[in-house]
């Protein structure tokens, strides 16, 4: 049996460390959000020809006022144009300009409103404190039978803790990829960081599941030993799990086209840290936090 | 044989349904061949076609913000607008386009394979125009249907119509005209049912101006038809194929002459077509404003093919990576775990067809998410499995045990899962909500399959062969 719960100050130093390093990012580099949520107008597009230099594309567009024109060249000959928002005329007239600067042909075009943007950010804050709180709500309710030696809402309060670790690594990955590779958070990253909280927390609901039935069915006599054991009873299953899902995460990564990319992205980062919270820092925190309690009463 | 056994074949026959109609190449390829063979006349497996959003088959979305501020019944008015920019869209001959309301105050119009997306823009943007045409003079007609004819034979000569005197008179319709009469003088339209007959007539109320001017067009048209036309084409299907179109004019008979600006049309119609023509008269009465869009998503159908293919060899290869991992992992129970998750793959792909969801680029990931996800419960049975067969445990009693154990966990984690996605999917964002969608759809199909098919597998094959194989447990 390995005694998971012994090291438990490494695991925190670990996480504590991630989580003081995406931190540091989001406040330096903030996150880079895609236009859905800031509004504006972006384009891409595929030269027939060879694509010409980023700067002679904004050049060819500086007529029109555009605001900041971001080039981004995608694929072998693609490119993917982000600009303020456009109506359709301006855009036709952009696409012919580029036209004759050298035949293009257009994949897709997206204007979104300013309005559009903000509804979005409030619903997607909307959206992630909802799930928290349901996600909480669900587990205290779930361990509502366990009350010993740790109150059920103990259990919920730590998946929580968990759930921000998960939530605050992705983040803090992506305030890095944006920064130095212009990597936006996009709807669906939106999506998909609202998955880890609902899948990070499957891991650690069937590592809490193993330990409310240890309690019963054991009647250990200390709490880290029956956290150990749950822990060595459910470690194989936790990565299994882990490993499936991030077989085909990695499968749409590297073969999915390029929406998907950085939604599978988001998930890899997440899931994996998912796993690692569920099995190094759920489960600890829980003795740790059991063993405070005692110090206290001794006290 | 036992009860095992038949649940066993009816397991079979649903996968074999739910795959053939999920994919039908091959069975088709096969019925083509003995057809050919025997010159029999077996049908096709039933055909339907998946739903593909407009980010795997390309076209324009767009969404308004409709102006409400100056009308009081505003879910009326909005709805009257979805109609009015459903009948135009389907006047612009875009195949299966999607008008609906969201929100509120929100209208999207999904058109898809559409190229001209200006001039739909322009108009969608259009604000409805209703309008009451009197009948011709017989003299005016003649004159019209001439010049009609005079100007074909001209263009039959290639010769240059607009050397003709009077040519423009060959664009107008030769029978009806318009007249002062807009949708602007009229104040609304509603729906009454007759006291005595309870049949449903439409009440129009004009305004003042409005009333003068129909006192004069009934006067001098008593006994004629006055025809009501939206958007230039008739305000309903008269003919009854469907659609609306040149064949198709609305022209109630006018009685007599109207002072006071009431009006009721009455005649022996559906209540459903009152309906809809109050409405339509309502939208050309009040117009809802709705401008440009303030959302516009634009995608080339080459785009959408490539994302089609790419995302759906990636699902392929997932699918294949997780039934490796699994076997090498857990032999046996992996190998029929690994069954278990085609079967999963044929019933969603056919739940996806026969609702139809209509699968976008993040319905496909949710998709493939889920394939990831749908072994966990596997994982678990078997993982309870084991330690019920180390602790010493006959198979069958281990596997009951191994089911029921690890009931729980699988109850508890996946139901945290669907909460999630119930809340994404309030979340009202496309993207977001076709995730959701397949993704909680995924959940539910997969809780089937691992609990039901899994189990089943394991009791019928596992008993025999893992008693004299036990290395494959």
């Amino acid at each position: 049996m390995f005694p998971f719960t012994k090291f438990s100050k490494v695991y925190y130093i670990i996480s504590g460390l991630l989580i003081v390093g995406a931190l540091a990012s989001l406040v330096l580099f903030g996150l880079k959000f895609g236009i859905e949520f800031t509004g504006g107008s972006n384009m891409e597009l595929d030269f027939l020809n060879q694509r010409p230099d980023n700067t002679a594309i904004s050049k060819s567009l500086m007529e029109f006022e555009l605001g900041d024109i971001v080039v981004q060249p995608t694929g072998e000959k693609g490119v993917l144009l982000q600009f303020r928002g456009i109506d359709e005329a301006l855009h036709q007239k952009v696409l012919s300009k580029l036209q004759a600067l050298s035949p293009v042909q257009e994949k897709s075009f997206q204007y979104i409103g300013p309005s559009v943007g903000q509804d979005l950010k409030n619903k997607t804050l909307l959206a992630i404190l909802l799930s928290l709180l349901a996600i909480t709500l669900y587990i205290a309710f779930a361990f509502r039978k366990v009350s010993r030696p740790l109150a059920s809402w103990k259990y919920g309060m730590t998946s929580l803790i968990a759930l921000f670790h998960d939530i605050l690594i992705p983040l803090g990955a992506f305030s890095l990829l944006g920064y130095f590779y212009n990597i936006e958070i996009t709807i669906p990253i939106v999506a998909a960081l609202l998955t880890i909280l609902g899948f990070s927390v499957h891991d650690t609901i069937v590592i809490f599941d193993r330990i409310r039935e240890n309690i019963l069915r054991h009647n250990m006599n200390s709490f880290d030993q029956t956290v150990d054991l749950s822990l060595n009873q459910t470690v194989g299953r936790s990565i299994s799990t882990v490993l499936t899902v991030l077989l085909v995460m990695f499968s749409l990564f590297f073969f999915g086209g390029q929406t998907l990319k950085y939604f599978s992205l988001a998930l890899i980062i997440g899931i994996a840290s998912g796993a690692y919270s569920s099995i190094f820092i759920a489960g600890p925190l829980l003795v740790t936090w059991q063993n405070w309690n005692d110090s206290r009463a001794k006290r | 044989m036992q009860q095992k056994h038949w649940i066993l074949i009816g397991v079979i026959i649903l996968t074999l349904l739910a795959g053939n109609f999920a994919y039908p190449n091959y069975y088709n390829k096969a019925i083509d061949s003995l057809n050919s063979k025997f010159h029999w006349t077996l049908p096709y497996f039933w055909q339907k076609p998946y739903v593909l959003g407009l980010d795997l088959q390309g076209g324009v979305n767009l969404t308004y913000q409709a102006d409400l501020s100056s009308i009081s019944d505003k879910d009326g008015a909005m709805s009257g607008l979805r109609d009015v920019i459903e009948r135009r869209v389907n006047l612009f001959g875009v195949s299966e386009p999607v008008v609906k309301i969201q929100g509120k105050d929100q209208l999207t119009v999904q058109l898809p394979g559409v190229k001209d997306v200006a001039s739909a823009i322009a108009m969608i943007g259009q604000t409805p125009y209703l309008e009451f045409n009197e009948i011709r003079p017989e003299a005016e007609s003649k004159s019209i249907l001439d010049k009609i004819k005079e100007v074909k034979d001209a263009q039959d000569k290639k010769q240059d119509i607009q050397k003709i005197k009077d040519w423009q008179l060959a664009m107008e319709d030769p029978y009806i005209k318009p007249t002062e009469l807009t949708g602007k003088y009229l104040s609304k339209a509603t729906v009454v049912f007759d006291q005595t007959t309870y049949k449903p007539k439409i009440q129009l109320q004009f305004n003042n101006e409005g009333a003068k001017l129909f006192e004069d067009i009934t006067a001098r048209n008593i006994g004629k038809p006055l025809a009501i036309l939206l958007d230039g084409a008739s305000i309903i299907d008269t003919s009854g194929d469907g659609k609306i179109d040149s064949h198709d004019l609305y022209a109630p008979i006018i009685q007599d002459k109207i002072t006071g600006g009431t009006a009721v049309i009455t005649g022996d119609m559906p209540a459903k077509t009152a309906n809809d023509i109050a409405r339509r008269l309502n939208s050309g009465a009040l117009p809802v404003k709705i401008g440009s869009p303030i959302l516009q998503e634009t995608v080339g159908p080459t785009l959408g093919a490539v994302s089609l293919q790419k995302s759906l060899w990636a699902g392929v290869f997932g699918l294949l990576a997780v039934i490796v991992f699994m076997i090498l992992f857990y032999r046996l129970p992996g190998l029929l775990a690994s069954i278990a998750l085609i079967i999963y793959v044929a019933i969603t792909l056919a739940i996806f067809k026969l609702v139809p969801i209509t699968l976008t680029l993040a319905g496909i990931g949710g998709f493939i998410l889920s394939i990831g996800m749908a072994v966990d419960a596997n994982i678990l049975i078997f993982a309870r499995m084991k330690e019920e067969i180390n602790s010493g445990k006959s198979l069958s009693l281990s596997i009951e045990e191994g089911l029921s154990r690890a009931w729980p966990s699988i109850r508890d984690s996946n139901l945290n899962s669907l909460i999630v996605c119930v809340i994404l999917f309030i979340f009202s964002t496309s993207f977001i909500k076709g995730f959701a969608l397949t993704l909680s759809l995924g959940i539910l199909v997969s809780l089937f399959s691992a609990i039901f098919v899994t189990r089943i597998l394991l009791l019928v094959f596992v008993g025999r062969l893992a008693n004299k194989f036990r290395w494959l447990m």
